[in-house]
């Protein structure tokens, strides 16, 4: 196949993900509500809702490996690693943070959760398709180099996990305060205790904290050989800062100031909303050396 | 000073107050030990490390000079009220801002006065032996009392690398000993980062010159267009090598006019009296001489003319080099001929593919040469370079000039003026050689990359004691984990396979 119907291929396959990404997110939307609904008065017929959220999942690892076949497509057809622009880092990190949400599935019970997820994962491929899409094409000389893969990947990796962990530090807040409220109704009671997310969403950004240094430190490294300056201040490379800061500050907060709960969500929100900040404002409107949108 | 004096010592009175029920006049020393102990505690650790984020939001908002001296042009220009303001606030030099360095300073301090101490209660922990196990096991994680094998139990976690310490009815086990490693590390190689910092901008030099095709750049001061040394580097300290520019190359995308590719083949000798060595520079691939390397930052053209006088004498001959004003290479620039009587200086405007509308005039269409084009404004009068003022060599100061003519010439073509000729020979491109001297920058490295080890031990290791105790009614097991009680659960499940026996 030649570049052009390879590109043509990667779209198709993207199109195809969305499709079934919106049938996981209905799927979700009515597991969530049967489940909700039907809390208010009859006990809740759980094993029907297991069955639709099982099904939900089994479709979302589809759309997923959909979407890592696009990413694949998109890849041949420009003959590198589809991370050179706005659009590709976007569905790349779409299939990083689904797929770093089926892995944390193995080992938590977070099936609930699949409503945020394939909601996020919609709205990002959404923007990314309508506008941020780009014609597939090979990379300006700045571009050409390893660290592309290495720096690019560990970023969109660490956006994902980044994403999954709020997404959780959310779910504890708004259960936090049903809690406070009204108690659990039944539907939420299926839901794991506020500590055990709390617990998660500490364990995400402590696994995604060395791998964000080291995208930092990879940055630096290419920023030297490519720029001549290992840190410039640059506006990405602020944020890219701020962000750690604000996740250091996180991490300290918890393990020698013992805040938990409450104000350790916040703090996760605020800085990974410092992570969507940089990703959003600094690639489309800002005036650095990292504006490789394309736009 | 003496405002942060009072008001400091209005906080102790007020904390002693509260603690000893008197005022009491501080010494000096104690003053200033109260002052260590606030900075260097948990809490000014973290509320500095929120305020260094902070700090540097202005400065990803607000145009930097250091990064782009001409957007605080346009900003200047665009909010003439705000912009005086926001300059003496530091708000377009955020990161050499003075109250941008006390903040990361102080951090620093502080992370120095919490790393030390640790590093004290850390060499203590090490060469202290584990202690007995507390009275009451119920009370601790994973407890459970089953009916079996002292020995048998603990042989698992002597198995396991935990250091032992065997008390009369039972054992202490520890370890994770790599998490406070790791944490120390970690804290240490930021503080080794901001020495790598520190040394780049005070030992280090930045310099830049443009070089045509063809010719060879020496490293002395004279080459330099520009040179910015760190405030302890000596010019003098310029290592003599010698870079000839011998052929280069660039590639453009035909469809969105993008580069593709350049790449620039040349000759380096790193000394007098050593050989001569064939290299090639790319964007990403500069050329290296210890400390220094030599970058591709930016390409144009040079426009080779000679300028004749009414006798048909060469008052003027070389390459020209003009600045490119966009994608595709339209360069502008000046060919300045004070020699000449009256003096002569030409506007120059360089297209190497040449197209024409109605707004922008004469333009490039494509950065290639396919169709090749110099425009030239002739002006002729006082081009004012003997006044002594500083003049660019791109711009004609055309004040008590008068234009005498305007032209378009191709390659080999020339063009009479009253006063004498111009000829375009041919043209060049030339390079913009980015020269830049670090030596901080691998002690930095060294810091990014342990501070990653230190963080990977730091979260991913964790400091945990096991105690297994014999009592009248069985052997009884429970551990502690500030950090992960599930892996010391999950430690004393993994013990008690096979050892319990329906306890």
């Amino acid at each position: 196949m030649d570049s052009r119907s390879l590109a043509y291929l990667s779209n198709n396959l993207v199109y195809s993900s969305l499709a079934v990404f919106a049938i996981v997110f209905l799927l979700h939307a009515v597991e969530t509500a049967f489940a909700v609904k039907s809390g208010e008065g009859r006990n809740l017929d759980r094993q029907r809702t297991e069955k639709i959220a099982r099904n939900a999942t089994g479709l979302m690892v589809l759309a997923d490996l959909l979407l890592l076949a696009g990413l694949v497509a998109r890849g041949l057809s420009a003959s590198r690693f589809p991370l050179a622009n706005m659009y590709e880092f976007s569905i790349t990190g779409a299939f990083m943070f689904v797929t770093a949400y089926l892995i944390a599935l193995r080992k938590h019970d977070l099936r609930w959760l699949g409503l945020v997820i394939s909601l996020a994962a919609l709205l990002t491929l959404g923007t990314a398709i309508t506008l941020l899409y780009v014609e597939s094409a090979p990379l300006v000389p700045a571009l050409k180099s390893p660290w592309l893969l290495i720096h690019v990947l560990a970023a969109i990796i660490s956006g994902g996990i980044f994403l999954l962990a709020n997404s959780i530090a959310g779910a504890y807040l708004i259960l936090e305060k049903i809690e406070r409220g009204k108690g659990r109704g039944p539907w939420a009671s299926r839901l794991p205790s506020l500590d055990s997310l709390d617990q998660l969403t500490y364990r995400l950004i402590a696994l995604v904290f060395p791998i964000w240094t080291f995208s930092i430190i990879a940055g630096a490294i290419w920023a030297e050989a490519a720029w001549g300056r290992y840190w410039g201040w640059d506006p990405k490379e602020t944020w890219a800062f701020i962000t750690w800061v604000a996740y250091a500050a996180y991490l300290h907060a918890r393990v020698t100031a013992g805040w938990k709960g409450k104000k350790a969500a916040w703090l996760c929100l605020i800085a990974g909303s410092t992570f969507l900040f940089n990703y959003v404002y600094v690639n489309i409107w800002g005036t650095g050396k990292h504006t490789y949108s394309g736009l | 000073m003496s405002d942060v004096n009072m008001s400091g010592r209005r906080r102790i009175e007020k904390d002693r107050t509260r603690d000893l029920g008197e005022v009491r006049e501080l010494s000096g020393f104690s003053f200033l030990r109260y002052l260590w102990r606030l900075l260097t505690s948990m809490r000014t650790a973290l509320i500095l490390l929120l305020l260094l984020g902070l700090a540097s939001i202005p400065g990803s908002i607000i145009p930097q000079r250091a990064q782009n001296p001409f957007q605080v042009q346009d900003f200047f220009e665009a909010n003439p009220t705000i912009s005086p303001i926001f300059d003496r606030l530091y708000l377009f030099d955020v990161f050499g801002a003075p109250w941008f360095s006390a903040i990361y300073v102080l951090l620093f301090i502080s992370l120095i006065g919490c790393v030390i101490p640790r590093l004290n209660e850390y060499r203590k922990a090490i060469f202290e032996r584990p202690t007995e196990p507390p009275a009451l096991l119920e009370n601790f994680t994973g407890y459970q009392r089953f009916q079996g094998d002292l020995e048998e139990a603990a042989s698992h976690f002597k198995s396991k690398r935990f250091r032992v310490e065997r008390f009369d009815d039972g054992y202490t086990f520890e370890k994770g000993y790599l998490k406070e490693s790791g944490n120390l590390l970690f804290h240490f190689s930021l503080i080794l980062i901001l020495v790598g910092i520190a040394a780049s901008s005070l030992f280090g030099m930045r310099g830049e010159a443009i070089v045509n095709v063809g010719e060879r750049f020496i490293n002395t001061p004279v080459t330099y267009d520009n040179l910015t040394p760190g405030r302890f580097y000596s010019v003098d300290s310029l290592q003599p090598y010698r870079i000839e520019l011998q052929e280069f190359y660039a590639e453009y995308d035909p469809v969105t006019n993008a580069a593709r590719e350049y790449e620039l083949k040349v000759r380096v000798r790193e000394d007098l009296g050593l050989p001569f060595t064939n290299e090639v520079v790319r964007v990403n691939q500069p050329l290296t001489f210890g400390a220094s390397r030599v970058f591709l930052q930016a390409t144009g053209y040079s426009v080779i003319v000679t300028v004749r006088d009414a006798d048909g004498a060469i008052s003027f001959q070389g390459p020209v080099p003009l600045l490119p004003i966009d994608p595709n290479l339209t360069s502008t620039g000046a060919i300045k001929v004070p020699d000449m009587e009256p003096s002569v200086g030409f506007v120059a405007s360089f297209l190497p593919t040449a197209a024409r509308d109605e707004i922008r005039g004469g333009f490039s269409s494509y950065p290639e040469p396919l169709d090749p084009r110099l425009l030239l404004g002739v002006w002729q009068g006082d081009l004012g370079m003997d006044e002594g003022k500083p003049q660019s060599i791109y711009r004609l100061e055309t004040d008590g000039m008068e234009r005498i003519g305007l032209v378009s010439l191709r390659p080999g073509e020339s063009y009479d003026f009253t006063v004498g000729s111009i000829t375009f020979e041919s043209f060049v491109p030339w390079i913009n050689l980015q020269v830049i001297h670090d030596p901080g920058k691998s002690y930095a490295l060294a810091g990014g990359l342990l501070s990653l080890l230190g963080a990977l031990g730091m979260l991913f290791v964790h400091r945990r004691r096991i105690w297994i105790r014999s009592t009248s009614e069985g052997i009884e097991i429970a551990g502690l984990c500030n950090t992960n009680e599930e892996l010391v659960e999950r430690e004393i499940k993994e013990a008690m396979k096979g050892v319990a026996k329906d306890g």
